[in-house]
């Protein structure tokens, strides 16, 4: 039957999205992580590579969209599903302009605040792994979105805590004005990853209550 | 010429049909937009006419209800009343039963014509409307509850899970339309078949069509043309007037129509439970337009969604006013045919209380002083004749019935032109052929003395002791029997019944 034949290929092109979006966030944690220890070489591969991986996941998101319109498949669900896609394709847009910003700006991160972005490219990382795992039972095992839905919420509450604390560390110390609003910005920005993984996570918790028979 | 007339009315009946019925197979699949309009409307008529001509077009599928009127003129006024009102409830949007209006109609001709009513045809539409839609609705919730637990149990993907239920929806759908196309036709066509203007036609030698497959298959194609034309209007208040239904839900509404219909109305499923020894079903009398909506109906108290009780009051009514409406335009039409186009709607049908029909009642064990006073008399009406048994005899209603059945008197002619032209050596058995053929060129005056002579020379012609396992077997022999009585009777034709 081509029509079963073609549905486990856009199966397989959902799994592979989240497969990019999951690499998508450790390659954003890598660079973030490369970039405090000074590592040019390898922090510039990091852009590359998110690069790739970025085009590759919205190359898969629209030949699914295409293909769930073209065959008019899940009519019930077709538009949930196709914000799950474009919203979690947002996770990994963030994660390369954030590295992107990082790359054209260069700022001087001062040894005192690695730690506090160390900790905010993880918080980010996981909050989008988290969300991944809530994304894929959507599509195979409905009842269990939630399970992962309060980790999802759990490190974007740590991520405001951590950015909070880093911003205020940045503020109270003796650099320039100039150079804590640009390290404020590089916080927030590290920071946006974990919040668009809540913005993903706030509609699997709508798009799931939808998916009762 | 004037049979093409006539067969007008019995196209736009089977026209309102499809119209009207393809709803409750597809319904729900177009309503949830999981079978496109278009999809939904090729796969039906397909079916639909497969299972009219392949299943549909036997001897024993000749007699529809119609057969229950004795001139070509009344019952294509009773066809196009019962078109009528299905085609204005369809306008309404409603979802009704063709078969119920096609009753209504009957009895409005039975009251023009001063002919008997059967009043069980009317308690069968009654408790339809009641019994049918809880019956659904049970199933409906068991089986959704089912689907559930095979959902979390299996947890199929999201794609895998929709393209399932679209395959369901049409295979349930598919076999929907053939069923309605197999038990549909014979209203539609079944009555013109006497009168049948169509000669065999050969393609190339290699395939031959009867005139009776040419003639059901122009009445598939009526009922195919409803579906393409008219059938949308239906199927958005099957799909999503009443509730707003799930994919899965609908799936489960097709199929719990499909299986109270099979559990419920299947004789045959009857007779293999029982030969089996098992438990059966209890039959009740079902219609697929009110299964349809009593599963959703049932599916939606049960997940507690929102019914919109506005357009299901809505549906009810047109329930109750289809069968009304249809013996009430048939009246009105069967008088204009009558007194303004001066065609003949109803033969006078004869009863005499001669010594042979006395004999009969009394080997029968029907005897009753009352029966005396009628006794050597000839009545023409078939109304004032029950009511005098009625008023002047103690008897039951089955057997004022029985009195009235013999005292019919008629004219049958076994001819073996019409023996060996008209009667389906594959459907009647090889000693009930015999028995038919050893009557060669006799003359009755009664029915049953016809029946008692094929009795008399076949036991295959005898009903079996009443039983659940004999059931199926004296239900095809009523058939059978009624298919004789009507194509060897001479003149005007018998009412309906054993």
């Amino acid at each position: 039957m081509p029509l079963f034949k073609t549905n486990r290929s856009v199966e397989a092109k959902i799994d592979a999205f989240f497969d990019t979006v999951a690499e998508g966030g450790l390659v954003f944690r890598n660079g973030v992580l490369t970039y405090l220890a000074g590592d040019t070489p390898d922090f510039e591969n990091t852009i590359v590579s998110i690069g790739k991986l970025e085009s590759q996941a919205d190359k898969l998101s629209q030949e699914v969209e295409a293909h769930l319109y073209s065959h008019s498949l899940i009519p019930e669900h077709r538009g949930d599903v196709l914000g799950l896609l474009e919203n979690t394709d947002n996770i990994i847009d963030t994660a390369k302009s954030c590295l992107n910003q990082f790359s054209v700006e260069k700022p001087a991160v001062p040894d005192q605040f690695h730690e506090g972005y160390r900790k905010l490219a993880d918080a980010g990382c996981e909050a989008a792994e988290a969300v991944i795992v809530s994304g894929r039972a959507f599509f195979k095992d409905v009842n269990s979105v939630k399970d992962n839905l309060f980790k999802v919420h759990h490190f974007e509450r740590e991520a405001d805590g951590i950015s909070d604390r880093l911003k205020r560390s940045i503020f109270a110390s003796n650099l320039e004005l100039a150079h804590k609003i640009q390290l404020r910005y590089f916080a927030l920005n590290v920071e946006m990853v974990s919040d668009r993984a809540k913005e993903v996570a706030d509609r699997l918790a709508i798009y799931s209550i939808k998916r009762t028979i | 010429m004037e049979i093409l007339l006539f067969l007008s009315s019995g196209l736009f009946l089977g026209w309102s049909l499809g119209a009207n019925d393809a709803a409750n197979v597809f319904g729900t699949a177009v309503g949830t937009r999981m079978v496109k309009f278009r999809s939904a409307a090729i796969v039906c008529s397909l079916f639909i006419i497969l299972g009219a001509t392949i299943s549909g077009s036997g001897a024993a599928h000749t007699l529809g209800r119609l057969g229950a009127v004795n001139t070509l003129a009344g019952s294509f006024t009773v066809a196009l009343a019962a078109a009528l009102a299905t085609f204005w409830m369809t306008r309404l949007k409603m979802p009704v039963s063709t078969s119920q209006a096609i009753v209504g109609a009957i009895v409005g001709w039975n009251l023009y014509s001063d002919s008997v009513t059967d009043g069980s045809s009317l308690t069968r539409i009654t408790v339809t409307w009641v019994v049918c839609p809880l019956i659904t609705g049970v199933v409906a919730v068991v089986l959704f509850i089912l689907m559930k637990w095979w959902i979390n149990v299996s947890k199929p993907h999201l794609l895998r899970l929709d393209f399932l239920t679209r395959l369901g929806l049409l295979i349930v759908g598919a076999f929907g339309s053939y069923s309605l196309g197999a038990n549909n036709i014979a209203n539609v066509m079944g009555v013109f078949l006497p009168d049948n203007p169509f000669g065999d036609l050969s393609f190339f030698g290699v395939v031959t069509l009867s005139g009776a497959q040419q003639l059901f298959l122009l009445g598939a194609v009526a009922i195919a043309v409803g579906v393409f034309t008219y059938s949308e209007r239906v199927m958005g208040t099957v799909g999503g007037g009443v509730a707003r239904l799930s994919p899965l839900a609908a799936l489960v509404v097709v199929l719990s129509q499909s299986i109270t219909l099979f559990l419920f109305a299947s004789e045959r499923l009857e007779y293999f439970l029982a030969s089996h020894g098992l438990p059966t079903f209890p039959l009740v009398p079902v219609s697929s337009s009110q299964a349809v909506i009593g599963a959703i109906v049932g599916l939606s108290l049960f997940k507690g969604m929102g019914i919109r009780y506005r357009v299901l009051g809505k549906i009810s009514l047109g329930w109750v006013a289809t069968p009304l409406l249809a013996g009430g335009i048939a009246f009105i039409l069967l008088f204009f045919m009558d007194n303004v186009f001066d065609q003949e709607v109803s033969r006078a049908v004869h009863y005499r209380f001669d010594a042979q029909v006395a004999a009969e009642l009394s080997r029968r064990g029907i005897e009753d002083p009352g029966l005396v006073r009628f006794h050597d008399q000839s009545i023409t009406n078939a109304v004032s004749m029950k009511k005098d048994l009625e008023k002047f005899t103690d008897l039951n209603d089955k057997q004022v019935a029985t009195v009235m059945d013999l005292a019919f008197v008629g004219r049958w002619n076994i001819d073996p032109g019409v023996i060996g032209r008209e009667v389906d050596t594959h459907w009647l058995t090889s000693g009930q052929m015999a028995a038919l053929w050893s009557l060669a060129g006799q003359d009755y005056e009664h029915a049953w003395q016809f029946r008692q002579a094929l009795e008399a020379e076949s036991e295959e012609w005898r009903e079996r002791p009443r039983s659940t396992v004999n059931k199926i077997w004296n239900k095809e022999l009523g058939k059978k029997w009624s298919f004789l009585k009507l194509v060897f009777q001479v003149g005007e034709r018998a009412p309906a019944g054993p």
